[in-house]
């Protein structure tokens, strides 16, 4: 006589909405990992053979200011970025630039050693180094003949 | 950072230029900032990759341009796997009023951040006439 009811007790009714919802920050998660729109700053990376080069432009930035620290596979850098201070009767224009504190994390294709990291800040350009680290690199089994 | 996608983005220029480039290359608006003084008017430009070599500033009647050719940093053994930016030349042209003294103009290049620095003329400059008691 009554048609099934939908809700049963005890179940949460907004259960669904809370799965699509999952689904959506689960989506949207992993386009940023990949695609990183609006992060700051933007990075290319550069591999070679047991490393990698990622640059990044920072234009106008104290380097002595920079912090990079690289962790297993993980790769941070943090830093601010300051414009000229005006004195009181003077005034903006135009402000395009960005400014303030920034800071990225950024998953490395292996676990670099972090002895190694070579860091340097050219023409606003930021490029760091990273080798893989020697217990990172593939093994080679050799197949003993009997 | 408090800052939208839009100015994370390097902004391509829409009309670079009237005549036919001779370069490959793409070109960029470069971002600003214009700050007045009591007797100057400076501009900031995000020029990265950029130095006083690359750097050239023209200024023809009114208008000031900003071209900078940015060499892209080449590094054998290794290709690209990841690319969030692109590098390119930067230009841009600002319209400058008559309070600049177009012979007073400086500009310096600065871990990728060009400087122009252009004085106001003296008959631009704020003058104040003294109120004298009788």
């Amino acid at each position: 006589m009554f048609g099934r009811t939908y809700w049963r007790l005890g179940q949460d009714p907004f259960q669904e909405l809370h799965q699509l919802q999952r689904g959506m920050d689960r989506l949207f998660s992993n386009m940023r990992d990949t695609l990183a729109v609006g992060e700051y700053p933007a990075i290319n990376a550069l591999t070679g053979k047991e490393s990698v080069i990622l640059t990044a432009e920072l234009p106008g930035i104290n380097p002595d200011k920079l912090n990079i620290a690289v962790q297993n596979d993980t790769l941070s850098i943090s830093g601010s970025r300051d414009i000229d201070a005006l004195k009181e009767g003077e005034v903006y224009h135009r402000q395009e630039r960005s400014h303030g504190q920034f800071s990225r994390t950024i998953k490395l294709p292996f676990n670099a050693n972090p002895e190694k990291v070579d860091a340097s800040y050219k023409k606003g350009i930021l490029s760091i180094t990273l080798q893989r680290s020697e217990a990172d690199k593939p093994k080679k089994i050799a197949i003993k003949s009997e | 950072m408090v800052q939208s996608t839009q100015e994370v983005q390097k902004r391509e220029a829409l009309h670079p230029i009237e005549t036919e480039r001779t370069r490959m290359r793409k070109v960029f608006v470069p971002a600003v900032d214009i700050y007045e003084t009591k007797d100057k008017i400076v501009l900031n430009a995000d020029v990265p990759g950029g130095d006083e070599k690359s750097v050239n500033i023209t200024l023809e009647k009114n208008v000031l341009t900003i071209t900078v050719e940015v060499e892209p940093i080449d590094y054998p053994g290794y290709t690209a796997s990841h690319v969030e930016y692109d590098t390119g030349d930067y230009q841009r042209s600002f319209t400058i009023s008559d309070e600049v003294d177009q012979n007073n103009i400086e500009a310096t290049v600065k871990n990728g951040v060009l400087k122009v620095t252009m004085h106001k003329s003296e008959k631009a400059k704020v003058k104040t006439i003294p109120i004298k008691t009788e």
